[in-house]
């Protein structure tokens, strides 16, 4: 029964987090190696976790369990591998390979950012693999205190000011989730996962203690996610931190949560909870459908490019969150999926907009006008992906809204479905505004004049213009355009891959929905 | 729903004199969680996350005494107290002093960059909205 691979995923990385810094008092460029070649294992191993219950024949091989140091489930505490944490485990990995050869020529290149990031993907897979209720607030807490240092990592003031703010809010969150623990502790008298599904439906699903618990754990792990109105550290915390860490965290850290609290919904509370609950599953709906509407206006009134992608990440959220409201398995689908599509597209809107950033400058949707001739790669990933998160076929953003809209629909919830519709709709006025602007806007005469002169004298500088420093052109490493452009095929790319998904959840699902 | 009429009936002072611990841990966490949020200084925010933390552990330890019981060091005859609950606490306090000590960390990079702890004027430096 016992399913080592678990405990590697989760001990691997941790531990490969000391070496940076050790090797890092011999060899000033040790960390970018070691780091490396620790999310290639990462991403080995969670490919042949995936493969590994993909292929399994029977429903028991389909989830994998690890007891750690022993002792037995309901008193040790047990790392679960299924259909879902294998997906995510995947997601960390890939994201991990691909913006660490990204970062290779940016980003912060000290030694101890290696070893944050190390660290931070140990958490992350931590979060993804426990099955037991306060392991998951210890991961939750070491990726806290990862992700605040690593977006403090930039050298600047307001890095500080916006990991100090994910801080307090993070921390807050994290310490609701515990209360949100405790109390389900002080009812059952267990940490572990399922034997808590089994305690809670002994207990009846009405009760004060039980329904507190979830509210607990609700609003902690919102806050994580950042949904609205609970979302004030995020867009600070993604525009002030380096790209790199933007990118990675945009990426997993928010998603990881909301994995937190989907398994934890389905898993610990079932869908019987929900059932014996309309107001609080009515409560979950409109909050998360708030957060669409508002997420997306917020998000097509941004000028900061980077800004755009956070609050766009409150909406997609959102639509996450209500797909467990939802209570519906076409609506989970979606969510899951859109879960590993919004991982991948903001990793990858992230990235672009640090390549364009670092060569021209261009940190405003108006610095964008005509970047489009000078870095075609760049700007057709950002197009391509930009449009795969409006949910343009065919690409994985179209699926995952697809079957969280069905789902809706399905569940007779119709206004969750032109929430969407609405939000796609805005989502397509901020995607198409940085669209028209890299591709149909002429860049500025002040910029063209300014290169040409630019040869003789420097004095670009002194111009007034926001692109003062359009003249000046850094140049790129070819890997990070590279990675951009491999990540936005993907997306379309995954548009064909909703078989494996379903297959790949079925087993999971059918445990959630029986 | 609330029932209202059976809240009010609530044996108040036997709540206060056999409960207190559970009337401590809600009154150190809302006094925390206040100055957190209406306290403009960078340390007195993170002052009042330790305090909003202290009353959860507070609870955590409440919810394993029992009357009578011995620490849950195994030897001899019992009743011991539950020694779930207090690894719990333990370890929580060792993520709540490690979350101290990075807020401090970024408190003192703010103040050498602005020369301000106050939230208040950091906001307008910075532009935030």
């Amino acid at each position: 029964m016992s399913d080592v691979l678990l405990a590697l995923l989760v001990t691997v990385p941790l531990l490969t987090a000391i070496f940076p810094l050790l090797f890092g008092l011999r060899y000033e460029n040790a960390g970018w190696p070691i780091a490396l070649a620790g999310s290639l294992v990462v991403t080995a191993m969670a490919s042949s976790l995936a493969w590994e219950i993909f292929t399994a024949p029977t429903e028991a091989g389909q989830r994998l369990v690890h007891e750690m140091a022993g002792y037995p489930a309901p008193y040790g505490i047990e790392l679960v591998g299924d259909g879902l944490s294998a997906l995510i485990a995947l997601l960390i990995g890939v994201v991990s390979v691909a913006v660490l050869i990204y970062g290779r020529s940016t980003g912060p290149q000290t030694n101890a950012f290696y070893s944050g990031l190390l660290l931070l993907m140990g958490g992350l897979l931590g979060m993804t693999l426990t099955g037991d209720l306060f392991n998951l607030f210890v991961f939750l807490e070491i990726v806290g205190l990862v992700t605040y240092a690593l977006v403090a990592s930039d050298d600047s003031g307001m890095a500080a000011y916006g990991a100090l703010k994910y801080l307090f809010l993070g921390t807050v969150g994290a310490s609701l989730y515990l209360i949100g623990v405790g109390y389900l502790l002080v009812a059952t008298g267990s940490l572990n996962m399922l034997d808590l599904q089994a305690r809670i439906a002994e207990l009846g699903y009405t009760d004060p203690l039980v329904q507190a618990a979830f509210g607990f754990i609700l609003i902690g792990l919102m806050l994580k996610i950042a949904v609205f109105p609970l979302h004030t550290w995020q867009p600070d915390a993604y525009t002030y931190a380096p790209d790199t860490v933007s990118a990675y965290i945009s990426a997993l850290v928010s998603t990881t949560a909301a994995y937190a609290l989907i398994r934890i919904s389905f898993d610990v509370f079932t869908v019987d909870f929900f059932a014996a609950n309309p107001l609080i599953t009515d409560a979950v709906v409109l909050v998360a459908s708030i957060s669409i509407v508002v997420g997306s206006l917020l998000a097509a009134m941004q000028t900061e490019i980077k800004r755009v992608f956070a609050y766009s990440s409150v909406a997609q959220f959102g639509m996450i969150v209500v797909a467990i409201g939802l209570n519906s398995r076409t609506a989970l689908l979606g969510a899951v999926i859109h879960l590993v599509g919004h991982g991948l597209m903001k990793a990858t809107l992230f990235m672009g907009a640090g390549i364009l950033s670092s060569a021209y400058g261009a940190t405003t949707i108006s610095d964008y006008a005509g970047l489009a001739k000078r870095s075609p790669i760049t700007s057709g990933g950002l197009a391509v992906t930009g449009l795969a998160l409006v949910g343009i076929p065919p690409s994985i953003g179209i699926l995952g809204k697809w079957y969280i809209a069905l789902g809706a629909v399905e569940s007779g919830s119709w206004s969750v479905a032109i929430v969407i519709f609405i939000s796609t709709l805005l989502t397509l006025t901020y995607v198409a505004r940085i669209i028209e602007t890299l591709y149909f806007n002429a860049p500025p005469e002040a910029s063209h004049e300014e290169a040409a002169a630019s040869e003789s004298v420097d004095h670009v500088a002194a111009a007034d213009s926001p692109v003062a420093d359009g003249g000046h052109t850094n140049r790129v490493a070819t890997e990070r355009i590279v990675v951009v452009a491999v990540l936005a095929v993907s997306t379309v790319a995954l548009f064909a891959s909703v078989d494996l998904f379903t297959e790949l959840l079925d087993p999971v699902f059918g445990r959630f929905f029986q | 729903m609330i029932d209202f009429a059976s809240l009010l009936t609530t044996d108040l002072v036997g709540l206060a004199t056999t409960r207190h611990a559970y009337l401590l841990f809600v009154l150190l966490s809302t006094i925390g969680l206040y100055m957190l949020i209406a306290n403009q200084n960078l340390v007195k925010k993170v002052i009042g996350v330790n305090m909003f933390q202290t009353g959860i552990f507070l609870f955590f330890i409440t919810s394993a005494y029992r009357v009578g019981g011995r620490a849950p060091i195994v030897e001899g005859a019992g009743p011991y107290v539950s020694p779930l609950p207090q690894v719990i606490v333990l370890t929580a306090i060792v993520v709540g002093i490690s979350l101290t000590a990075v807020g401090l960390a970024l408190s003192i990079r703010l103040y050498n960059e602005y020369g301000t702890l106050r939230a208040d004027a950091l906001r307008e430096v910075i532009g935030d909205e």
